[in-house]
C-alpha cells in the first residue's frame, strides 16, 4: 500500500485537527514550497528525514533504445535525495519480503 | 531551506492556521512519511515524487582501522524518483 496526499490529509485531520479542506491545503502547500525551493536552486534539508540536493549534470551522449540512434541528453539540473540519519536506521530494520 | 524555515514559509502562506499548528503538521507529515518507508510502504507524489526502498544484498565489508573483513547482512536504504512537474521546474529555475 502506498501513502498518498489523500492519506496524509486524513492523518493531518485527526491527528492534528485540521478541517478537512485546511488539511488537503496543507500537504499540497507542504510539498509546494519544497518544490519552490529546490526551483530557486536552494536545498532543502528536513533533519530526522533527509536532504534534497541539487545536481548540476553535463552533457553526455546518450541514444533511442527505440531506434538506437544517437541523441546527445542536454546539461542539466537534478534533485537528488539524501536520507538522513535517522530515516536510513529505521529503515534498515524492514525485514521485507524481497530476501 | 531547513525545516524551521519550511515551518516558518508555510505559516505566512497558512495565516488562518496556529504556529504550533503548523508545526505539528510539517512533524506529522515527515513522521508519517518516515513510518511508511519503514514498514516498506511507497509514498506517491503526483507531481513531487515517489518515495520506495532499494534492497542491498548482504556483502563482505572491511573494518578500516584494521584491514579486518566483516559481513555486512543485506538492508534496505531509502530511494527518492522526483516526479516530472519537480524535474521540469528544477530544471528551468534559476540558481
Amino acid at each position: 500500500m502506498a501513502l498518498t496526499k489523500a492519506d496524509m490529509a486524513e492523518r493531518l485531520f485527526q491527528d492534528v485537527g485540521l478541517n478537512k479542506r485546511e488539511a488537503k491545503e496543507f500537504v499540497d502547500a507542504f510539498f509546494e514550497a519544497v518544490r519552490e525551493a529546490l526551483e530557486k536552486g536552494e536545498q532543502v534539508k528536513l533533519s530526522g528525514f533527509g536532504n534534497f540536493d541539487l545536481r548540476q549534470k553535463n552533457q553526455r551522449p546518450g541514444r533511442n533504445p527505440k531506434t538506437g540512434e544517437e541523441i546527445p541528453i542536454s546539461a542539466r539540473r537534478v534533485v537528488t535525495f539524501r536520507p538522513g540519519q535517522k530515516l536510513k536506521v529505521r529503515v534498515e530494520g524492514y525485514a521485507g519480503p524481497r530476501q | 531551506m531547513t525545516k524551521s524555515e519550511l515551518i516558518e514559509a508555510l505559516a505566512r502562506g497558512q495565516t488562518h492556521l496556529a504556529y504550533s499548528d503548523v508545526e505539528m503538521a510539517v512533524k506529522g507529515l515527515l513522521e508519517q512519511m518516515s513510518r511508511a518507508l519503514s514498514e516498506g510502504d511507497r509514498i506517491e507524489v503526483r507531481g513531487f515524487g515517489s518515495f520506495s526502498l532499494h534492497y542491498r544484498p548482504p556483502r563482505m565489508g572491511r573494518n578500516p582501522k584494521t584491514g579486518e573483513a566483516v559481513a555486512l547482512p543485506g538492508k534496505h536504504v531509502p530511494h527518492f524518483k522526483p516526479g516530472k512537474e519537480l524535474r521540469e521546474r528544477v530544471n528551468s529555475g534559476e540558481d
